[in-house]
């Protein structure tokens, strides 16, 4: 894309977040849509493209009142956001709509109106890695992490202390779930949930949602809010199995997805003030860092370590607490680009000064797909 | 470890060679003919050239143990927390598994140790290969 050739004008979250037991997913989308609606004073007449996951676009258009020309369904997971906004930028620049919705919604917690994804004892995944015990993500996303330990030395305190920067950020939202401060020792001797992870390094479950409202930078005028410009976006996929990802400590599509949008944007890593990488296990944000290109392979440890991510840090990362301490409903990446889009208008909880470059970037599934935005507050 | 009757693998036509094999105590693996590239899972054409002029080959059985988590939060039919483990096959391809036969603890499960198949029948139907230390390897 044409960096700058696209911006977010609308953005909010569900009004809760947290535990939600009277709304179901479609509304929880629904509610996001409209505080998002409201947020940039356009109504579903108005909007005509849509993209979401969870849900098929054909139950929100009908249910929010939207005739969309464009929809996108793409559903792979946790980065499904990210890679909606950049198919949105690609139709919008081609003219196929104007003013795209984008919508997540997910009832993670007390699970209202979600559809069973269930295993499927014939693909591959249900032949080959569910039988041997498999319980989800805590016991299978967490897998590639003793092997990146072993060939790089990071230490349990170093992959404990993620989750301990985190919390410090979530200490500055009052929207965050889990606000109380912890150390490296509460983190190693809270309940271990599949060696080496324990509760503390894994993400929370909760009710919520978000939705974005993005059209052509030309049209920013018709809007009241302050206007995100994207400058970059990458996506990419590897597999859905992961005891078959080509290296357990970096992530192919980390790779192709961060290098894609860095390209895009005309941004280097020194430009960038304000970093999300969806973090649904303590491990990610050292992929993350890693694989984007921000620290060498093997650094990132002490990276975090060394306070460079933490608050008053040189770059600061996931500052609304992250899926480890903000909230996690199941798909993340909504909330990362919320922040993303929060920091880029000013008006974060955590608000990083004078911040006028943020990378968001999303996981989908466990390594198995990733969506990359660079976004700022100024056009290219 | 009792198994789940829920998460039994239901095999295809593509993958029925493995599950048949595993019934009789072999581990099979495919190579294509063209450019003898060795993979897993099963399908019918080499994930590497595309040709669908491949075989099937035996593994040896024999690889080290590359990456696991042992977890903790167990279902209603586990007593005990248990390995799901990463294998790398001296042929190449890696596997996901259960490493038996050896105390399930960091301290007994350590990365690149020599490890070898062994058939759990679970089911009648059904063998999963698991893998054990190498006796007379490390221990
Ligand atoms: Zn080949």
């Amino acid at each position: 894309m044409k960096p700058g050739s696209v911006a977010i004008v609308g953005a909010a979250e569900t009004t809760q977040l947290g535990k939600i037991p009277d709304a179901s997913q479609i509304q929880l989308h629904a509610d996001a849509a409209l505080n998002a609606m409201a947020d940039c004073g356009i109504g579903p007449k108005d909007i005509d493209g849509l993209a979401c996951a969870a849900e098929w676009p054909t139950e929100l258009a009908h249910y929010l009142g939207i005739t969309p020309t464009w929809v996108d369904g793409t559903m792979v997971g946790g980065c499904s956001f990210m890679i909606h906004l950049r198919h949105a930028a690609a139709a919008i620049n081609e003219g196929l709509c104007k003013t795209v919705l984008i919508t997540h919604g997910e009832s993670g917690r007390s699970w209202i109106g979600s559809k069973a994804l269930g295993n499927n004892p014939a693909s591959l995944a249900g032949q080959f890695e569910i039988p041997f015990g498999c319980l989800g993500p805590p016991t299978m996303f967490t897998i590639p992490v003793l092997r990146y330990m072993k060939a790089y030395g990071l230490t349990h305190e170093q992959l404990a202390n993620v989750a301990v920067v985190q919390r410090e950020w979530a200490g500055m939202n009052p929207r965050a779930s889990q606000r109380e401060p912890i150390t490296v020792e509460d983190v190693l001797s809270s309940k271990m949930i599949a060696y080496p992870f324990h509760i503390l390094e894994c993400c929370l479950v909760t009710d919520g949602g978000g939705a974005l409202i993005v059209t052509s930078a030309d049209r920013i005028g018709d809007f009241p809010t302050k206007p995100v410009y994207v400058l970059g976006t990458g996506e990419s996929v590897e597999t859905p199995m992961i005891s078959q990802m080509q290296d357990f400590t970096s992530s192919r599509a980390f790779r192709v997805a961060g290098a894609k949008a860095f390209e895009e944007s005309g941004v280097s890593r020194d430009d960038v003030d304000h970093l999300m990488i969806y973090d649904a296990f303590a491990h990610l944000p050292i992929y993350g860092l890693e694989d984007l290109g921000f620290v060498e392979p093997g650094e990132a440890g002490d990276f975090i370590w060394e306070r460079n991510t933490a608050p008053g840090g040189r770059l600061p990362v996931n500052t609304n607490g992250g899926g480890l301490s903000y909230m996690h409903s199941g798909m993340y990446g909504m909330y990362a680009l919320q922040e993303s889009v929060r920091q880029m208008r000013g008006t974060a909880p955590a608000q990083v000064l004078d911040a006028k470059v943020s990378v968001c970037h999303g996981v989908g599934g466990m390594f198995g797909a990733s969506g990359t935005i660079v976004m700022s507050n100024e056009a290219a | 470890m009792t198994v789940n009757p829920k998460t039994l693998p239901r095999p295809t036509p593509e993958t029925l060679h493995f599950w048949e094999g595993t019934k009789a105590g072999k581990l099979l693996l495919q190579q294509c003919s063209v450019c003898s590239h060795i993979y897993f899972p099963p399908r019918p054409f080499c994930p590497e050239c595309a040709s669908r002029d491949v075989g099937i080959v035996e593994a040896s059985g024999r690889g080290v143990l590359y990456s696991y988590v042992i977890n903790h939060r167990l279902p209603k039919w586990i007593d005990a927390p248990y390995s799901i483990a990463v294998v790398q096959l001296d042929e190449g391809p890696r596997m996901m598994t259960n490493i038996v036969d050896v105390e399930q603890t960091p301290e007994a499960l350590v990365l690149d140790m020599p490890v070898e198949v062994v058939f759990d029948a679970v089911t009648e139907d059904i063998t999963l290969p698991k893998f054990r230390p190498v006796s007379g390897g490390e221990s």
